[in-house]
């Protein structure tokens, strides 16, 4: 072989080889292409994916699955026991609120105690039972009668609103005032609303009671303006009204009475052994 | 932890005990009390206090004119200052409030409205 074949030879494999690498260079591009786009070709089934047409699942498609129906059951019972602690919030929320009013109305039934029992000066007494009744009762009108024994009838010696003179005297047992002190039996007019006032029939009237033993009565006949109804802790107060203000007032008349006699009994002394 | 220093000014002990026996709930208070107006400016004078309370109707000096003496008074000129009266005094709430009083409540007396009232004048959670 000639040099000039060898030449012609070795430019004909080179342009082989040119044309061979561009085929394989093309080839790869194929194949990108390719693989490019199964996976397009995936995206769009993935999208287009019609409920109710069979796909065969995966191992981690199935596994993802399983997590979720584990993971929505986690959320289900989180929720139960949300809903759970949020009924048991509500039930402490009107148990506090309960418990709050009770405190309440025990601090007033307490202070009422208390205030009662601070003194044995019979006008003081008065003063506390009428103090008890305005700023707990919330009244505006009222009377504290007490019973004279020897006359046999109720008399006002304490009134708030109304005029002491105003007060009628009332005989024991006769008409509503009379009756309770007599039955010893709570009064109240079956419409707070509506009642008007008439000093003879009160819209409340109390008995001031030790033991069975009526000494007087507690008449009311106009509630503060804001006061519209009695509340629980209203009659819890007039019980113990009736009980605390009557024990308070009998020992302070005693205890001024005795005073008195007392005071009495010494001016005579001064005056023998003077 | 803050104390807050609170007056009662009210000639009824009932009252007066009421109100003490509300606030007491709430932490880090203490309470002075005054019998009347009067007394009530002696105490303000003795030491000084975050909130007051007083009654409208009281002897010797009556609830308006110790509002009025509180708020001419340089230290006091801020201090929130509740008045005490019936919902049908209209008129004397009105004047406690054009004298520079902060708030009022009403008798009967409701521990949680005088708590409610202490808690958002002295600033409290």
């Amino acid at each position: 072989m000639s040099i000039e074949e060898d030449k012609g030879v070795f430019n004909r494999g080179e342009e082989f080889l040119q044309v061979f690498k561009k085929g394989a260079e093309f080839t790869q591009e194929l194949l990108k292409d390719n693989e490019r786009l199964r996976y397009r070709v995936l995206q769009l089934e993935g999208s287009q994916h019609v409920p109710g047409e069979y796909a065969e699942p995966s191992e981690e498609n199935i596994r993802l699955l399983q997590r979720i129906e584990e993971l929505e059951r986690e959320k289900e019972e989180i929720l139960s026991r949300i809903r759970q602690v949020e009924a048991e919030n509500q039930d402490f929320a009107a148990r506090y609120v309960d418990i709050e009013t009770e405190n309440n109305n025990l601090a007033n039934l307490y202070i009422a105690s208390y205030q009662l029992h601070s003194t044995l000066d019979f006008k003081e007494v008065l003063q506390i039972i009428t103090e008890i009744i305005i700023n707990l009762i919330g009244a505006e009108e009222f009377a504290i009668m007490l019973l004279d024994e020897k006359t046999n009838e109720l008399q006002a010696v304490a009134t708030e609103g109304v005029r002491r003179e105003e007060m009628p005297r009332i005989d024991f047992g006769s008409g509503i005032i009379g009756q309770v002190a007599e039955t010893g039996e709570n009064f109240f007019v079956a419409d707070v609303a509506s009642y008007s006032r008439d000093l003879q029939e009160p819209m409340v009237c109390i008995p001031l009671k030790i033991k069975e033993h009526v000494i007087g009565v507690l008449v009311i006949y106009k509630l503060l303006v804001q006061k519209t109804a009695f509340a629980a802790v209203d009659y819890e107060l007039f019980t113990l009204l009736a009980g605390h203000a009557a024990t308070a007032v009998f020992s302070s008349r005693l205890y001024s009475d005795s005073e008195r006699k007392l005071s009495t009994i010494q001016g005579f002394l001064d005056l023998l052994t003077k | 932890m803050l104390e807050y220093q609170v007056l009662i000014v009210e000639d009824s002990p009932t009252m007066r005990q009421l109100i003490s026996f509300a606030l007491k709930r709430l932490r880090g208070i203490r309470i002075t009390e005054a019998n009347d107006g009067v007394d009530g400016l002696k105490k303000l004078s003795a030491e000084k206090f975050d909130l007051i309370f007083t009654d409208i109707n009281m002897p010797i000096m009556d609830g308006l004119k110790l509002v009025s003496l509180i708020r001419n008074d340089a230290d006091y000129k801020d201090t929130p200052i509740v008045v005490i009266t019936t919902e049908g005094a209209q008129e004397d709430r009105e004047r406690a409030l054009a004298l520079g009083a902060s708030d009022y409540i009403t008798k009967p007396i409701q521990p949680n409205r005088i708590l409610d009232v202490a808690r958002t004048l002295l600033n409290i959670a």
